[in-house]
């Protein structure tokens, strides 16, 4: 086959997906990419729907003119007939360098040659005793409501966690006009100051970073232990917590948004065949790639589901990506080495922040045994810490066994923390206690998706 | 058929000059803006769009990003569909409990 003939297949119209499917239409070829958003442009440069009205300004503030560069050249991209693009798209399965997905249309197959997954990441979740109750939110759900649809998903917020995204969504609340009861960091200032070398690779984003940290004022408290929050059945009414001093404090609220920084999202990458490390500095699985993204034979990832280093970090590596298809297939690319030198830069920048921010080991492996853990099915700390001592400290055996990870987001937003748990119990690193194994499909489907009519 | 409060918890905080768009929840007339998804529609009169299968609360969402699968809310005629992810249709009907006679 020439590589002219070849089919290249992108997963994830964000940044990183839609940088590497530029480079690929320059270099003469024609990808497919499928998203599942409603428009291009991922999940921190969201577009709201049709008949909306903020300006690019309103929505992404200083970096307006990055969305709207990058929102631009795909429009244009696919007015041009360049990409074979399948907007609300789920791909579920991916086996035999074939892709199932659930479009509009049905489920569809899409073949390819080489495969570039930019699948972005989810926020990392901890559990909080009362995280199961309506009204408390990840803190990307939170920006996503207010940037996508314009509203605020309660009428007094705390927000809670630790990492870059809490200071952001507290700031474009306040600014949009929401009223925020307390923003709450997990994270000390002390632990704060020792991310600083790091993220001194990017000046200009710790001094906007500590600009609107300054703004946030007395809302905002540093080194604060997160206890619980009290619902009723409309949802939160006050969330507990213990402040750096020590003392007990209580604010009342009836939207809780909690996060602690981001999830690489790599189901995809696991089936398709990638190998993962565990990350210590991001305490969590992370794809093994070479630098320029290539993770297995015609596999390439690129943006947040590869490395965590957000929107320009994935421009950056979806380039890379690109890249490195392009010289796989036998064909011309641009010269790397000015995006091999970003990569660089942004990383040093990205393990200053994961140093500052970091995922609350110690609270997780505290929670109490009545906490929910796993969302989907309820599942308590009590009833993982018991399967631990009679079926062994290993994922996917505490999964078989407590169903922690066997719920509808399958392990999105629980296997960390149940990671942790498990270590925890047995003693062990959580390394040791394992990764679960993704399954297909990676979002449910209809069962009448695979149902064919005679 | 259950009384849903006059407000939800969503707050709208701009972009409001939006065609009504009109559907029903739980029988009840709702009406939302042309744009909203239905998560969005759906909590502005309510704080809830289903019940837990596993537990005693109510469930509002929770991703908003089509990961977590949280927010699955019933229509009428005994589909689901993810209300993060799917704009509000005119005369759409919603229930926050599966249909009546669905096996449970």
């Amino acid at each position: 086959m020439s590589s002219g003939a070849e089919k290249v297949v992108i997963v994830g119209a964000g940044p990183a997906g839609i940088r590497a499917a530029e480079m690929l239409v320059s270099a003469g070829i024609k990808p497919v990419v499928i998203d599942e958003g409603m428009k291009a442009g991922g999940q921190i440069y969201r577009r709201p729907p049709d008949g909306f009205t903020r300006s690019p300004q309103q929505l992404y503030g200083t970096e307006a003119d990055k969305a709207v560069a990058l929102h631009g050249r795909f429009d244009q991209m696919v007015a041009k007939g360049q990409v074979d693009y399948h907007p609300q798209s789920s791909v579920l399965a991916c086996a035999n360098r074939s892709l199932h997905a659930l479009t509009p249309s049905g489920r569809r197959e899409f073949g390819y040659d080489r495969l570039i997954l930019a699948t972005g990441a989810t926020d990392r979740l901890a559990p909080v005793p009362g995280w199961q109750s309506p009204g408390v939110y990840s803190l990307g759900a939170t920006q996503i409501a207010l940037k996508a649809q314009g509203v605020a998903l309660g009428r007094k917020i705390v927000l809670a966690g630790s990492g870059p995204l809490l200071t952001l969504v507290a700031t474009q609340l306040l600014k949009a006009g929401a009223e925020i009861e307390a923003i709450l960091d997990t994270s000390s200032l002390r632990t704060q100051m020792t991310g600083l070398p790091g993220m001194l690779a990017r000046p200009g984003l710790v001094l906007r970073g500590m600009m609107m940290r300054a703004k946030l004022g007395r809302l905002y408290h540093a080194g604060v232990k997160i206890l619980g929050i009290d619902a009723d059945e409309c949802g939160p009414v006050s969330i507990r917590w213990q402040d750096a001093r020590g003392t007990l404090r209580k604010s009342d609220c009836d939207m809780v948004g909690i996060g602690w920084h981001l999830r690489a999202e790599t189901q995809l990458a696991g089936l398709a065949g990638c190998q993962f490390d565990y990350d210590t500095g991001w305490a969590q699985w992370l794809p093994r790639t070479d630098r320029m993204g290539r993770a297995a034979e015609r596999l390439y990832l690129a943006g947040d589901g590869l490395r965590i280093l957000g929107a320009d970090g994935a421009e950056v590596a979806g380039r890379l990506a690109a890249h490195a298809c392009l010289s796989d297939m036998g064909l011309a690319a641009p010269d790397s080495s000015a995006d091999l030198r970003r990569l660089r830069r942004y990383e040093r920048f990205a393990r200053g922040m994961a140093r500052a921010f970091p995922w609350p080991a110690e609270m997780v492996r505290r929670t109490p045994d009545e906490t929910v853990v796993c969302r989907c099915e309820g599942i308590t700390a009590g009833q993982l810490r018991e399967s631990v001592d009679y079926g062994g400290a290993e994922a996917n055996r505490v999964k078989s066994l407590a169903r922690v990870g066997m719920g509808r987001c399958q392990g999105r937003y629980c296997q960390l923390a149940g990671a942790e748990l498990i270590a925890a119990k047995a003693g062990i690193s959580v390394c040791d206690a394992g990764r679960l194994r993704e399954q297909a499909p990676v979002r449910p489907a209809p069962i009448g998706a695979w149902v064919r009519d005679a | 058929m259950k009384p849903h409060p006059r407000t939800g918890r969503i707050v709208r905080l701009s972009e409001t000059a939006r065609p009504r768009v009109h559907f029903h929840l739980d029988g009840s007339p709702c009406e939302a803006l042309a744009g909203d998804t239905v998560l969005t529609a759906v909590l502005s009169s309510s704080h809830h769009l289903r019940q837990s299968e596993f537990g005693p609360e109510g469930r509002a969402g929770f991703c908003l990003m089509g990961a977590c699968q949280d927010c699955w809310i019933w229509q009428a005629d005994g589909g689901r569909l993810r209300a993060c992810s799917t704009p509000v249709m005119e005369g759409m009907q919603l229930l926050t409990e599966a249909p009546a006679g669905w096996p449970s």
